[in-house]
């Protein structure tokens, strides 16, 4: 890393810092915790982007999916519901995916004609019919149990460190399903793609209650980490601070942050480590010999399509494990909050302003992106505030302004990624 | 008797909305495989410009009724249509200016055009919600039904009632004169025979003089015409919300592949394509199966293969199966 490369970091902190003495250090370490969680996501894109040139704009959706699987692993399962439909939803599903597979092998292995067409109608629509009778029953069965507080299958009772892996998974098998279809053709359709998939897990989560209990959200996912009003109620901890010379309650408060951000850190730093090893190994110039030139690579024997896939899962996994992380750290799982622009665009902005093809670039981005995008509404308050101090009070105009500042977000990450795109277009860690 | 109630449900429930649905996403589409064509990148700005357009037609409109302009029974949003489009047009010849002609000189990777479409998108997406708020906004006003429901009975003597909103109209004749005047520019006059050739073989074109910035700078000027008028149709028939128009985006981009990217016919048999599996897919045809089928086949659940939040899904699935048995889409269309 050189002193330019080191600098930017130092900026860094010295931002975080300031928002610490001039904000208050909970603020701080909030923005810490999600840059922390901002970095892994721009690393995945990073992966698929910077290494192999796939342009993935369905990232909410991976993140979504690691959401869920940290619902899936941590929260204590509903017997009564697995009991009354558990079971039969199951056995739905893989229905459901006979069905594709038999069609799949249909297709693959009958002679093309009328008769192969016929067969896989058949296949199709029986299997559809025959999938929701069997899960529409078990769904509604599991849906009536206690709705108001449960009405799901609840999760597996593991401990919360296991999402994160999980997460990874369960993104990695989105993103092979979507690969092994969208890769291999033009770079805009694997963007159309992604795309769409990515609001269609959004999709299933808000209206699958029986999974995710949907729009009604998952609440009070445990935590890795103690609670503030246990350590608050535990009397060496309060002594040990009042000692130090703070007040317990602000204590508990950053502790609890500090150690999310050590676990963060934690993961951060393996996930860094594993890409640098990749970027500078022979498969890593194998990614940078495909993505320059597909054809040069092609002629040397190497197999593009089989690689791509193998990057987008990579990549998609690890935005897998951000998404895991993300709900952990919130504590809940709410599929209405999640938006294209604040999930997917929002990183992308973060790996082109880093430096696409750096990973040291990516957490940059990551980290740079996000301080921006906590502090523009503040100081796009404060600007709207300046520029309306000359109008009388009650004037439309005044109230419509102030009223939108909390729109400047948008504006301000159009404008640096445009800026970043013109007038820098390698970033600011540029790809070695 | 019954089999007319059937068929009347079905065009009331299905054939109608899906009919006015398919016209806004084919002038979507429309737009997004134009600037393929010509530009050669899919604009993913394309929904966010929907919007802008838009939103600048609905001030227009309140602005008139606030001065008591009114079209009769039309709804006053037509009359500021042209001044929609007017702002539309003068906002992405600035961004032409200001962002897409850099990399057009430069020659980069279409890849690269798609991203800075993502910066054009952030500001566009931005600026809507600034300057109108991310809410729901209704603006249609004039008279409300071509034929209401409880006419259409009492005129028939049929239990089911067919209803077609002034809207579901508008769109269609709207619709219908946009692309003739459009297929008539691209085929008869001198600059769409140009904007043809320049789609088909930049280089030969270019050789036979014609002037790419002035093809470039008339295909947005149509695209800021077709964005306006299909997100202006899609606000009027059900409402207008930046995100909304956001979200329209996969639609129309499953719309322009579905039919061929950069081919204008194509974008339109994709943008019904689209719309009918999606309002098929998605209605409960419990209605109309209790009028066809005898009392005891009935269906007793909704008859709903899936439910209307997964339009989406449909879409996609689409998208995807054409992507896989025909890359280049039901009309042929260019690859890059």
């Amino acid at each position: 890393m050189s002193l330019r490369d080191a600098s930017f970091f130092a900026l860094i902190a010295v931002l975080i810092v300031g928002t610490g003495f001039i904000q208050s250090w909970n603020t701080a370490l909030l923005i810490v915790n999600m840059g922390l969680i901002s970095a892994i996501m721009a690393l995945g894109v990073n992966i698929q982007w910077g290494y192999a040139g796939l342009f993935n704009v369905g990232i909410m959706g991976f993140v979504a999916l690691g959401g869920l699987a940290s619902v899936i692993v941590t929260m204590p399962p509903t017997t009564e519901a697995w009991a009354v439909g558990g079971l039969r939803v199951i056995g739905g599903l893989l229905l459901g995916a006979a069905t594709i597979v038999a069609a799949i092998l249909t297709y693959s292995r009958m002679r093309a004609g009328r008769a192969r067409n016929i067969t896989m109608l058949v296949i199709l629509i029986g299997g559809f019919f025959l999938f929701r009778e069997v899960y529409d029953p078990a769904v509604v069965a599991i849906e009536k149990v206690n709705p108001a507080g449960t009405g799901y299958l609840g999760g597996l009772g593991l401990p919360v460190l296991l999402a994160w892996p999980v997460g990874g998974v369960l993104a990695a098998g989105a993103a092979w399903i979507i690969g092994k279809t969208a890769l291999g053709l033009r770079s805009d359709y694997l963007a159309i793609a992604t795309l769409g998939i990515a609001e269609i897990v959004i999709a299933v989560l808000k209206n699958e209650d029986w999974l995710s209990r949907g729009v009604k959200n998952v609440v009070g996912l445990p935590r890795p980490v103690p609670y503030e009003i246990d350590l608050q109620n535990t009397p060496e901890f309060v002594e040990r601070v009042t000692n130090w010379g703070f007040d317990p309650t602000t204590a508990s408060s950053i502790y609890v942050k500090l150690s999310y951000s050590v676990l963060f850190t934690i993961v951060l730093v393996i996930l860094l480590w594993l890409a640098q090893k990749a970027w500078n190994s022979p498969w890593g110039r194998m990614m940078r010999a495909i993505r320059d030139n597909e054809v040069a690579a092609e002629a040397m024997g190497k197999d593009v399509t089989a690689r791509h896939l193998q990057v987008f899962i990579l990549g998609s996994a690890v935005c897998g494990v951000a998404g895991a992380m993300m709900t952990t750290l919130d504590g809940q799982l709410t599929p209405g909050t999640y938006q294209p622009l604040r999930y997917t665009f929002l990183i992308w902005v973060m790996v082109i302003v880093g430096g696409s093809g750096n990973n040291f670039g990516a957490v940059l981005g990551g980290f740079l992106v996000w301080f921006l995008w906590v502090q523009v509404e503040p100081i796009g308050l404060a600007l709207m505030q300046l520029i309306t101090a000359g109008m009388a009070d009650g004037y439309w105009l005044k109230k419509h302004l102030l009223d939108s500042a909390a729109h400047m977000r948008l504006l301000t990450m159009g404008l640096v990624l445009l800026l970043v795109l013109r007038f820098s277009p390698r970033g600011l860690i540029p790809e070695k | 008797m019954d089999f007319l109630n059937a068929l009347v449900a079905f065009l009331n429930f299905v054939l109608v909305p899906g009919t006015a649905y398919g016209a806004q996403l084919a002038l979507g589409a429309l737009g997004v495989t134009l600037i393929y064509g010509i530009l050669r990148f899919s604009n993913f700005a394309h929904g966010d410009t929907m919007a802008f357009g838009t939103m600048f037609v609905i001030l227009i409109t309140w602005g008139l009724q606030g001065l008591g302009v009114s079209f009769g029974p039309l709804p006053t949003a037509l009359l500021a249509l042209p001044f929609g489009i007017l702002v539309c047009a003068a906002f992405l010849l600035i961004t032409d200016r200001f962002v897409y002609r850099f990399y057009r000189r430069e020659r980069v990777k279409p890849v690269v055009f798609v991203m800075v479409s993502l910066g054009v998108m952030f500001i566009m997406n931005g600026l809507t919600r600034f300057i109108i708020g991310p809410g729901d906004q209704r603006f249609a006003d004039g008279e409300r039904f071509i034929i209401r429901a409880r006419d259409f009975k009492e005129m028939t003597g049929l239990n089911e009632g067919l209803a077609i909103k002034t809207t579901q109209g508008i769109t269609l004749v709207t619709a219908i004169i946009v692309v003739a005047v459009l297929f008539w520019f691209l085929n008869k006059t001198r600059t769409g025979k140009s904007m043809r050739a320049f789609s088909d073989n930049e280089d030969l074109a270019l050789l036979s003089g014609i002037n790419p910035e002035r093809v470039v700078m008339i295909t947005w000027l149509i695209v800021a015409a077709l964005a306006t008028v299909a997100g202006t149709l899609y606000g009027l028939d059900k409402s207008f919300k930046p995100f909304t128009y956001f979200q329209l985006l996969l639609p129309i981009f499953a719309a322009a592949i579905v039919g061929g990217l950069g081919n204008p016919l194509g974008a339109i048999a994709g943008g019904f394509v689209i719309a009918f599996s999606e309002v098929t897919v998605t209605y409960a045809f419990k209605k109309v199966a209790g009028y066809v089928l005898p009392d005891a086949l009935a269906p007793s659940g909704l008859a709903q293969l899936l439910s209307t939040d997964y339009k989406f899904a449909v879409s996609f699935v689409i998208l995807i199966i054409v992507l896989l048995f025909r890359p280049t889409g039901l009309f042929k269309g260019q690859s890059v």
